[in-house]
């Protein structure tokens, strides 16, 4: 225990630095994937059929690969074809786009879990297609989404972790880092392990627990 | 695709096909664990015995919600850290195993729930035995809607496989490093790798769907909600 505190008040900052690059690394890459989720999903529901497949084919992409190996691709190949991204860049654009062709079935799933007699009400009411999405559909689909993206928001913070691999100093990062300079293994990576358990349990599922309680009560079905 | 070579696509094919082998190899002992590993832990949640349900749940939760590289890590680093030296292929299947195991834990769980307390009553009524009990009356009720599950997490595994080269597995991910470093060449192998990974998970998603389907029909269950 001792030992273990000295590691800690020596090596804590370190893990400190590496658990904010993790934050904003989530943070970005969770806003990049609900966008693409979006944007995807209701493709997915379009009545054109070239728009209809682009998305799945997107979607199918994203999720038929690996993450490793898009995250590589991203950052080795996209250069070769003229588009460089910073690593930093290349690590969340990649995660975003992993975790978004995901959300993107979550988003279709729960929009067409919204009673089709929503839609008739609607159309009686005279309202235009944009208006019965923004205002009527996607409110109650936004509701029965919520549960699926706290598991994907977990599953995207893990994600984040891979950007270790290009050489972005994130958490896991540094974590390598310690371990190849102290051999103090268990230390190292188990800290790590810890902060990242941490951020899951005590930030992102309180944090969608709270939203899931007030998009409930704003709606009215408490 | 500006610069992209054929001739060195189809120089690098084999060697990234034989290295297939190994991912597909790694996701099926990897599975294996983790479906029987898998059910120990849903089992363990089912005893009763409440200290135990409580340590195997934060188990659970805890894998669930950390990374698997950093498993890997952990994994294959601590082993000699206290008198264990593991191979890469021990050490990643043994993470790997674990992590799915808590996965699909949660998915028998879920299986396991859904059968209706009736059928537990009833089979005491009638006097089974636990064996009886679990092995035709709970299983094949429980397996059906489990199956999706079950399935997204083999292709799941197999897509998760590339991460065992960051502790020098030879995987695919693995070969196409390496031969992308001895030709200073990526655009090919990361791309091959991708396509293979596509060929694989695509078809087997769908045998997936098509197995669900057809385990109902024999089971005599009919068709049910698709999520």
């Amino acid at each position: 225990m001792q030992h273990y505190l000295a590691f800690l008040s020596e090596y804590g900052p370190r893990f400190f630095e590496g658990a904010i690059v993790t934050a904003q690394q989530t943070v970005l890459a969770a806003v990049l994937a609900i966008s693409i989720a979006l944007i995807m999903g209701l493709m997915r529901l379009s009545d054109q059929f070239f728009v209809r497949w682009a998305a799945t084919g997107y979607i199918e992409v994203f999720r038929g690969t690996s993450l490793l190996v898009q995250l590589f691709w991203i950052f080795f190949v996209l250069p070769l074809l003229g588009i460089t991204l910073e690593k930093f860049t290349a690590g969340f654009i990649a995660v975003g786009m992993n975790l978004g062709a995901y959300g993107a079935e979550v988003v279709r799933g729960a929009i067409l879990s919204v009673p089709r007699g929503q839609y008739e009400a609607a159309l009686a009411l005279n309202m235009s297609p944009t208006q019965r999405m923004v205002r009527i559909i996607l409110p109650q689909a936004f509701l029965a989404m919520l549960p699926p993206w706290g598991n994907l928001l977990i599953e995207l913070l893990k994600g984040t972790a891979l950007v270790a691999l290009i050489s972005v100093t994130d958490l896991m990062f540094h974590a390598k880092q310690i371990n190849g300079s102290t051999f103090l293994s268990a230390e190292a990576f188990g800290t790590a392990l810890i902060i990242y358990y941490l951020m899951a349990r005590l930030v992102i599922s309180p944090a969608m627990r709270a939203m899931e309680d007030f998009m409930a009560r704003k709606m009215g079905r408490t | 695709m500006f610069d992209w070579k054929w001739d060195f696509a189809f120089e690098i094919l084999p060697r990234l096909l034989w290295a297939t082998l190994n991912t597909l190899l790694a996701a099926g002992i990897g599975y294996g664990i983790a479906l029987v590993v898998g059910l120990v832990f849903a089992l363990a949640q089912r005893t009763g015995n409440r200290p135990l349900t409580i340590m195997v749940r934060e188990c659970v939760e805890f894998i669930r919600s950390t990374p698997l590289v950093l498993q890997i890590f952990f994994v294959f680093y601590v082993g000699p850290q206290i008198g264990i030296v593991l191979s890469p292929w021990t050490a990643g299947m043994i993470a790997i195993g674990l992590h799915y195991a808590s996965y699909l834990s949660e998915v028998y769980r879920g299986g396991l729930d859904n059968v209706p307390k009736g059928q537990w009553e009833a089979c005491k009524a009638l006097n089974l035995s636990p064996t009886d009990t679990y092995f035709r009356i709970i299983i094949p009720q429980a397996l059906p809607p489990s199956i999706p599950g079950m399935g997204n997490y083999l292709v799941g595994i197999f897509k998760d496989t590339p991460m065992l080269s960051v502790i020098a597995v030879a995987e695919l991910m693995h070969a196409a490093i390496a031969v992308g470093s001895e030709h200073y060449r990526y655009l090919e192998p990361y791309t091959l790798v991708g396509v293979i990974f596509l060929a694989i998970s695509l078809p087997t998603a769908f045998g997936v769907r098509w197995f669900e389907r057809w385990v109902r029909q024999s089971l005599g269950m009919g068709k049910q909600h698709e999520n």
